[in-house]
């Protein structure tokens, strides 16, 4: 089966964003950027099945900057066989972006299509489950455990009081959470084999899809500060602060 | 005022109370019609028709809706939604599982994990790990939106007394089926609505002495337990244990972070707690930054000793 994984180019997940000062949005100027870390569990899923014999494929795709082509040449450094870049420089929104990977999927024809749950810039988690709708499709979010078996997918996901398992008809569409798997470090003679790998750059246009965002952002503001506490010198004086908060 | 159509999320037969805090975002949109979808639900019909604030409840009963599965749920609301102006529902797993679906059907964007309603439709959220706060105006003609249940007072369960009528929708989509559930047992308080939250780091070292340490105080202050992404990755304690961006968002009156450093990630998920209180050995630890209460001190030996004298 062919397998398509979506992957975005974030702020690094160690970096503490900062708001702009005129309340446009969050200072990305000379900020260290990386894949999404969602994606990259992702990606490792897609390699571990191809490593299985399950997946003869796998598709990698951004829509992005054109420096997001080095968000793919990542992916393909841990494995995937060739990536799709749909280069824009508009702010694009999951539903957009779940257009455009809706058009890819109709040509490339995935049994399955991996998405991270969630991005850690827009923190929205919502791509995956509009794709999953835009095509059709049956959806495994928030994925813990993943096994293909024939035509279908079984799927144990991260739910509030614990797991709950799917069995999805395939083609089915999935988005990864964090203990799914432990994505691998990409090696140095992958990562020059990664750089003949095939690349392939699009426009939105050429799917057809119109990204005009459909939320405007009104301002970004920084969150509201908490006061600085203070230390207690011993445990005497935590209990009697516990004391005073009514919990003890 | 519009019409708004409300995700009422339950289990076993009871509402959860993040549903309540949902009613109170979408009382400031409009008429609040909640939609309680599952199989054998009249009781929980019921007690939606109760909550003050709601309307009018919608339900639909039908063995498809039994597990909330978003492949039969979403184009039934998707449905409904010609007759509402806005789809509400708590960002819950399962909020977040269903209404982005429900928004694609729409063709429109969706608003995720609201802190406040600004306006007819706009609205604040977090983003980038809550290191930023977005306000946003949607220019779609029907709202899809997911609320942090933290952020919003809860409405009171009783008061109400709306009508019940029954709907129904195509039923089962046959792209996906329930195959069972693994649901951590706990007789502890709901972490997601605890008023006294404690929680544990890779500090503790392993499940055996998390549980001997941080179950005795849980127990003395009657908290929920929470951990950290580094405690849940160790093994320590179940997934569902995880307060931060990528686990659980926790507001409660006391929070009592136990060898736990702060990272970014873990703050996104619990710096709005009325008061923290840390425990921790190092004092440059970026948990010190946002706690009320710190105490620099060897978790080991201060945890027994504040267990004693509480």
């Amino acid at each position: 089966m062919k397998i398509l994984v979506p992957v975005k180019r974030v702020i690094d997940y160690n970096v503490k964003p900062r708001v702009k000062a005129d309340g446009t949005g969050v200072d990305l100027a000379n900020v260290k950027m990386s894949m999404n870390p969602f994606d990259e569990i992702a990606v490792e899923e897609a390699i571990r099945l191809k490593e299985k014999g399950i997946a003869t494929e796998i598709v990698v795709a951004s829509i992005g900057p054109a420096k997001a082509q080095e968000t793919l040449r990542t992916a393909l450094a841990m494995g995937a066989d060739r990536a799709i870049l749909v280069a824009t420089d508009d702010a694009v929104e999951p539903l957009a972006v779940a257009k455009i990977l809706k058009a890819i999927a109709e040509e490339e024809q995935p049994a399955l299509v991996i998405l991270g749950k969630q991005a850690i810039d827009d923190d929205s988690n919502q791509t995956g489950q509009m794709l999953a709708a835009l095509l059709g499709r049956p959806q495994g979010t928030f994925a813990n455990a993943v096994t293909v078996e024939g035509d279908k997918v079984i799927v144990a996901r991260e739910i509030d009081g614990g797991l709950e398992t799917v069995q999805l008809a395939l083609p089915a569409i999935i988005t990864t959470d964090l203990r799914l798997n432990q994505p691998r470090y990409a090696s140095l003679p992958n990562i020059m084999k990664a750089k003949s790998k095939p690349l392939a750059t699009k426009a939105p246009a050429d799917y057809g899809v119109d990204t005009a965002p459909r939320l405007r952002t009104v301002t970004v503001a920084e969150p509201p500060m908490r006061q600085a506490g203070i230390k207690v010198a011993d445990i005497d004086d935590l209990v009697g602060k516990l004391k005073e908060l009514g919990v003890a | 005022m519009g019409k708004v159509l409300l995700w009422v999320e339950h289990e076993s037969g009871a509402i959860k109370d993040a549903t309540l805090s949902a009613v109170t975002a979408a009382g400031q949109l409009g008429d609040v019609v909640a939609l309680v979808a599952g199989e054998g639900v009249d009781g929980v019909a019921q007690a939606a028709a109760q909550i003050a604030g709601v309307s009018a409840v919608l339900k639909a009963d039908d063995a498809a809706y039994a597990h909330a599965l978003a492949e039969n749920v979403a184009p039934l609301v998707a449905g409904l939604m010609a007759d509402h102006d806005a789809f509400v529902a708590p960002a819950t797993t399962t909020g977040k599982n269903v209404a982005p679906r429900v928004a694609a059907l729409l063709d429109v964007a969706q608003v995720s994990d609201i802190l406040s309603v600004e306006g007819p439709k706009t609205f604040t959220r977090p983003i980038y790990a809550g290191n930023a706060i977005a306000t946003v105006e949607s220019s779609d003609t029907k709202l899809v939106v997911t609320v942090r249940a933290t952020a919003f007072a809860k409405a009171d369960a009783s008061g109400g007394s709306a009508s019940v009528e029954a709907v129904s929708g195509a039923g089962d989509a046959g792209l996906s089926s329930f195959v069972g559930a693994e649901i951590a047992k706990s007789e502890r308080p709901e972490l997601t609505s605890a008023k006294v939250i404690v929680s544990g780091g890779r500090a503790l070292k392993d499940a055996e002495t998390f549980a001997a340490t941080i179950t005795p105080l849980a127990d003395k202050l009657g908290a929920a337990i929470g951990a950290s992404r580094a405690a849940v990755d160790a093994g320590y304690v179940p997934n569902d244990y995880q307060v931060g961006q990528t686990g659980k968002i926790v507001a409660p009156q006391v929070y009592v972070a136990v060898g736990i450093s702060g990272a970014i990630q873990h703050l996104a998920g619990m710096k709005d707690s009325k008061t923290i209180i840390a425990i921790n050995k190092d004092e440059d630890a970026p948990i010190f930054q946002v706690a009320d209460v710190g105490l620099v001190a060897d978790l080991f030996t201060a945890v027994p000793e504040l267990v004693g004298k509480l």
